[in-house]
């Protein structure tokens, strides 16, 4: 899932980045307001952690700019001013959810994974099809009852297309799953991860449809 | 005399008494010489009466002179019985006295008004001599009447007023008690007041006496609730300064705990280090601003501005020459005095010369330059745009070219300074590069 961290405070949005990255997201990072509204103009995002007090403006006016151009994209607020009157000030601006400073990272980690699921209308966390569970909170996959052990980029694209399921995926949107911003795509690292994914779950779990992309077959 | 009460009331009744005595005195002194003229008229009178009695003959001399008490006795009341009358023939016999005059002779003189002392009390005499009858008429009255006729008087004037004055004191202790109370009913409800409740006291219908002290209550009650403001929000925004990097020092923290990666963990470490410095400098500045916000404006003495400036520069060197920096002071400097708070220049200096080093590019000069007004603080920084300048000293404000651990409250300690010291702070942009940040110490301060 790529989350967009809009923090100025350059060690909190250097902890953010590694973290969630660390707990299943690709992050990408924006330290001002015009930079997380270029990104967000830009799209893919499956969600949002927006600070409050950004150097060049409140999250609260990016928040309202982004909701009057139909971006739904689901946010969470950072507030270190603990306060009801801003916190509701966030909710009614359109944000979905808030956490005050100092948070902790597997909260933040799991309410992020709330707002994405809730976002796509599912109701628990974990992600069933054709006898392949997959649990995005512990990044774990089971296969028949046992477990299957994936690294993150596995996982990674194995979540993607478990959340469409049925639906083709191109490489480019499965790259943009799998890279922020600032990181380096590796040409056939798709490719790479979609061949260790069939060794563990069977060649036919993955069908790859020539020339647009690959999508999920029950078998 | 602590309380106004006892002290109005003190100064009322010392002033009635004062009146009161006044009157007393004046009636004293005017009764006394109306009834000495009364008096005096009536010896004289009675003198003429006795004399023109025996010119008739309806006095005989000649058998008045063998029984002297053939003048009425008549036994009245002391005030009556205050004449003395005695008849004398002009060679020496006492032809007829009155009832209780002395046998002694009244007086010697032969005409009018003279005063004598008989028997330890002076008498006051009239005499009339007629020289066809051959008698003398010498009537006389005892001062010592007199003066118990004015006492007398003076005395029925006072025993009132003495009877008076009790109750008339009440009076007054009361009268003083109810024209104060507007002033005790305004320090009960101070008394009752909540150390919150900064309102503003009612000025409608209190007492003009009273409304300028209302009024500046009122003034005080706004300039408290206003510092107490700026307190709250002070620390309202110092909370959230603080939790944001407490908070990304969790995250690190948290990351160097979880990660498998030594890689991935040097780099949270690091940063968790970073964060520890940039909150230990949030702390320091923080109780910088206090110290700053408590200092007294006053305690002005003599500073030397180069020892000053040295100081300032002692603290920053090592980090400068760890840059590959140097300093520039100004010798202009050296000698120059400066009527300032020594906490209070110290802290604007140190300030400015701790944020100078710290956008002081590798190998930079940082200045320490005489100006007209007072101090100038250079660097060869990237310094700030002109828009940031106008924000510099807000409270917490990081402009776009921030150092990791800056607080964003150095520039807004130095203008705390500076207002104290009568003086101010002005940035401006160096060409090529920099920033200069000028301390205008006040003009009276400067020599």
């Amino acid at each position: 899932m790529r989350i967009l961290i809009v923090e100025d405070d350059a060690i909190l949005g250097d902890g953010l980045k590694v973290g969630l990255a660390m707990n299943g997201f690709t992050p990408d990072l924006a330290v001002c307001a015009a930079e997380a509204d270029a990104a967000l103009l830009a799209g893919g995002f499956s969600a949002v952690a927006l600070d409050v007090m950004l150097p060049d403006g409140s999250g609260h006016d990016l928040l309202r700019t982004m909701r009057r151009r139909g971006d739904a994209t689901p946010v969470l607020m950072l507030t270190a001013l603990d306060r009801v009157a801003d916190r509701i000030q966030g909710l009614d601006g359109g944000a979905d959810d808030h956490l005050g400073k100092p948070f902790d990272l597997d909260e933040l980690a799991a309410r992020l994974r709330a707002l994405v699921r809730r976002g796509a209308g599912r109701l628990t966390a974990h992600l069933e099809f054709a006898g392949v569970s997959l649990d995005p909170a512990r990044m774990e996959a089971v296969r028949g009852g046992d477990p299957v052990a994936l690294s993150r980029r596995e996982f990674t694209i194995l979540h993607a297309l478990m959340e469409h399921p049925g639906a083709i995926l191109s490489r480019a949107q499965l790259e943009e799953r799998l890279y922020g911003f600032q990181e380096g795509v590796e040409s056939n690292a798709v490719e790479v991860h979609v061949h260790h994914l069939r060794s563990k779950f069977g060649s036919r779990f993955i069908e790859t449809v020539r020339g647009v992309g690959y999508r999920l077959r029950r078998t | 005399m602590r309380s106004m009460r006892a002290r109005l009331f003190l100064i009322l009744i010392a002033a009635t008494g004062l009146v009161w005595l006044s009157a007393t005195a004046w009636v004293y002194l005017s009764t006394r010489a109306e009834v000495e003229h009364v008096l005096d008229a009536r010896l004289m009178e009675a003198a003429r009466m006795v004399s023109s009695l025996i010119d008739s003959q309806e006095i005989d001399t000649a058998v008045a002179s063998l029984d002297p008490g053939i003048m009425p006795d008549v036994r009245h009341n002391p005030y009556e019985r205050q004449l003395s009358c005695q008849i004398w023939s002009l060679t020496g016999t006492l032809i007829g006295k009155s009832d209780g005059a002395p046998a002694e002779r009244l007086s010697d003189h032969a005409d009018g008004f003279a005063e004598r002392r008989i028997n330890g009390s002076t008498w006051r005499v009239y005499a009339i001599r007629d020289e066809k009858r051959g008698v003398q008429v010498l009537v006389g009255d005892n001062l010592d009447i007199r003066a118990r006729l004015v006492r007398d008087m003076v005395k029925g004037l006072a025993l009132p007023m003495t009877l008076i004055l009790p109750s008339l004191a009440g009076l007054l202790w009361f009268g003083v008690g109810r024209g104060l109370k507007p002033l005790s009913q305004l320090a009960a409800g101070l008394e009752h007041r909540d150390a919150d409740d900064l309102h503003a006291l009612p000025q409608a219908g209190t007492a003009s006496e009273i409304r300028p002290v209302v009024a500046a209550l009122n003034g005080l009650f706004g300039r408290v609730a206003e510092a107490r403001e700026r307190e709250r929000d002070f620390l309202s925004y110092a909370a959230h300064e603080l939790r944001t990097p407490l908070s990304g020092l969790k995250t690190q923290a948290e990351i160097a705990l979880r990660t498998d990666r030594a890689e991935t963990r040097m780099l949270a470490l690091t940063q968790i280090v970073t964060a520890v410095e940039r909150t230990a400098q949030l702390v320091r500045q923080l109780l910088a601003m206090a110290e700053a916000e408590a200092a007294p404006a006053a305690g002005l003495r003599p500073l030397d501005l180069a020892s000053v400036a040295k100081e300032a520069v002692c603290g920053q060197e090592a980090r400068l020459r760890a840059k590959g920096g140097t300093f520039f002071v100004d010798p202009s400097l050296a000698g120059v005095s400066v009527f300032s708070n020594e906490t209070l220049l110290g802290l604007a200096l140190r300030n400015l010369v701790e944020n100078a080093v710290s956008h002081s590019p590798p190998g930079g000069t940082v200045n320490l330059v005489r100006t007209e007004g007072g101090i100038a603080v250079e660097d060869e920084g990237p310094g700030m745009p002109d828009a940031e300048i106008a924000r510099a000293t807000s409270r917490f404000f990081r402009g776009s070219n921030r150092t990791p651990v800056g607080s964003g409250l150095g520039l807004a300690i130095v203008e705390v300074c500076a207002e104290k010291l009568g003086g101010r702070l002005t940035l401006s942009r160096r060409r090529p590069a920099g920033l200069r940040a000028e301390l205008h110490l006040a003009a009276s301060a400067n020599s």
